[in-house]
Formats: structure tokens, sequence, C-alpha cells
């Protein structure tokens, strides 16, 4: 094994020289590079201590001025966006808010639309005050014309809600004679004929009961009536409306 | 050795004293400590050169410290006083590293 290499002599020498060199500067000694060295090292770890000290103290005192300034500007240029965005949501939520409201009072109004026509047109059962005419016929001389003229009578009277037999009359309902008594909107029926309508009862009796009027025709007739007024009168019959298949709202321009 | 006692003298002398830095210093100490050290590790350097010289080493430490305070103040008066001193530091930090790699081709030959 003479043919290993022997480790070269120089970079031991330098090795050993730079630890001795080393060894030698540590050694005490009252030379002048000593304590100059000495001085120079206590204020560097001096000046060390102070500033790790300050910088953990405050963070923003050891900034310097236009960072501080750039800092402001920033928090500023934020604060800015952020009232811009709290103003922009702000004014959404006032209107999100009317917005129910509007359409919450929409939906008022067509719910009480929708009742009143819902009456009218004979959808929904009404109750108020109102008569009862029951309109009896023992020779069968009663019609179908004196019971449409008792009810146009009615009508005219201002009724708002009528039923005859167990019919709901409507704008579309008829009287038809048939050999057993009268067909009303296609169901039979059979005097005595009975007369519910909802609305001024005083006005209605007088419509009713005026010379040569209604009454008075089926009087003349042979048949007799019984009329009745009361405060509550319900009329329970509906009528449910077919939708109209070529009638169409016409568009309402609004101003 | 009574470098290394100087050393831990200031450090006890800072931490008893807690000294609060001047307003005016603020923006310059770190930049002097920074050049400090270069200053220091460049002394290491000559130290294991064998070329150590106590007057270069004092003057060197005396004139980092001044320069790098010079050139932030400079920087500040011209507005741009955290770009040249980002620029210093950068300029210090890899002098510190080169003296550093020096120093442990010295001892450690590697």
């Amino acid at each position: 094994m003479t043919e290993t290499p022997t480790p070269s002599p120089a970079p031991v020498r330098r090795r050993q020289s730079g630890w001795r060199r080393l060894g030698r500067a540590f050694l005490p000694r009252a030379s002048r590079a000593q304590a100059i060295v000495a001085v120079l090292c206590a204020l560097l770890g001096f000046a060390v201590v102070t500033q790790v000290r300050s910088t953990r103290q405050n963070d923003l005192s050891s900034l310097r001025q236009d960072d501080l300034v750039r800092l402001l500007d920033g928090v500023t240029r934020q604060a800015d966006l952020l009232e811009l965005e709290a103003t922009k949501l702000r004014s959404q939520q006032t209107e999100l808010e009317s917005g129910t409201d509007k359409n919450k009072v929409a939906q008022q109004n067509a719910e009480a639309r929708a009742s009143t026509q819902g009456i009218l047109a004979g959808r929904l059962p009404a109750e108020g005050p109102g008569i009862e005419l029951t309109v009896y016929s023992p020779s069968g001389t009663i019609k179908a014309s004196t019971l449409f003229n008792i009810l146009e009578e009615l009508r005219n009277a201002g009724a708002e809600a009528i039923q005859l037999g167990d019919r709901r009359i409507t704008a579309s309902s008829y009287i038809v004679d048939t050999a057993g008594g009268v067909i009303v909107d296609g169901t039979v029926l059979t005097a005595p004929y009975t007369y519910l309508a909802i609305g001024d009862t005083q006005k209605i009796s007088l419509a009713l009961e005026i010379p040569g009027g209604a009454l008075a025709a089926v009087h003349a007739l042979g048949g007799s009536t019984s009329l009745t007024s009361g405060t509550k009168v319900t009329i329970d019959a509906t009528r449910a409306p077919s939708a109209p298949q070529y009638a169409t709202p016409q568009p309402v321009n609004k101003p | 050795m009574i470098a290394l006692i100087g050393l831990v003298i200031g450090v006890v002398a800072g931490l008893i004293l807690e000294p609060s830095v001047p307003v005016v210093l603020q923006p310059y100490l770190p930049i002097a400590v920074v050049a400090a050290l270069d200053a220091l590790f460049g002394a290491l350097r000559a130290l294991l050169d064998g070329l150590f010289d106590e007057r270069v080493f004092l003057v060197s430490f005396l004139s980092n410290i001044i320069v790098a305070a010079l050139i932030v103040f400079i920087g500040d008066q011209l507005g741009v006083g955290s770009q040249l001193s980002t620029a210093v530091v950068v300029v210090l930090g890899i002098r510190i590293f080169s003296n550093v790699a020096s120093i442990r081709r010295q001892l450690f030959r590697a």
C-alpha cells in the first residue's frame, strides 16, 4: 500500500496556521490593537442591543417617515374603499327593504281585489245583510221569465251576491223552462224557488214589492211569495269561473 | 479574547442602560450596525490572512458606518431612503457572506 497518496503538507500547514493565528489573537494581551478592537466591539454590541430593543418595542416608531406616510396612505385608501362599499350596501339594503314593502302592499291589494272579485264572480262564499225570497208555484204557472224578472229586479236593486236554489247566480247564469220546473245553469230546480241575495235589504224589498213589479207579477200568475230580510244571510254556493278562451286583458299603458 | 470581552460588555451595557434611540438616528442605526458587522468580519478575515492591522480596522469600521449612514441620509433627502437602505443592506450582506466564506476556507479548508 505504498501507492496510497499521502496528503500534501501545504494545506495542513495553512490550516494549522489559521487556527494558530486565531488562538494567538484570542490570547489576552494588553496591546493597542486589542484595546481598539475591544472598544469597537463594545460599541457594536451596544448598538445591536439598542437596535433590537427599539425594533421590538414598537413597530411604528422605528419606521421612517415615507414608510409611515405610505402606510397612512394605504390605510386611508382602504378606509375610503370600505366606506364606499358600506354606502353601496346600505343603499342596496334600503332598496331591498322598500322593495319588500312595495311587494307586501301589492300583495295586500291583490288579495283584497281577489276577494272582492271572487264574491262578484261567484267564486267565493259570501255573507252579510240580505233577503230571502221564496216563490211558491202551486199550479206550475211560474215560468223562467218570471223568475228571471225577479233576478233582474234583485240586480237592479244592487244585490251583490245572489243564489237561486242551490245555484250561485253570476253574469253568465241562465234560466230555462222545462217540464218539471226550470233549469238554472244546467241544474233542474222545482218549486218553490228560493232566492238568497246580499245587499241593501230596504232597497231590495222596495224594488221587489213595487206595485206592478216582480212580486206583483208572481201574484198575478197565481203564485205566492214570502219575503224575509235578515242581518246575516249566508250564500255558500260557489261557482268556478272558466278561464276566458278568447278575451285577454287589454294592456294598460301606465302614465 | 479582549475583543469578545468588549462585545459582552457592550451588550450588557445596552441591556442595563436601556437606551432609547434618538429619533434623528432611528433610520441610520440598523444600517450602521450592519456596516459594523461587515467591518468586523473583514477584520476577522484579515486576521486569519495574517494581514490584520488595528489602524486599518479602526478606519474601516468608522468609515463603513459613516458611509452607510451617509448613503441612507442622502437617500432620505432624495426620497429614495428606503430603497437605498435596502441596497446598502444587500451590498453589505453580500460582503459579509464573502468574508465569512473566506474565513471558512481559512479555518476548515472547505
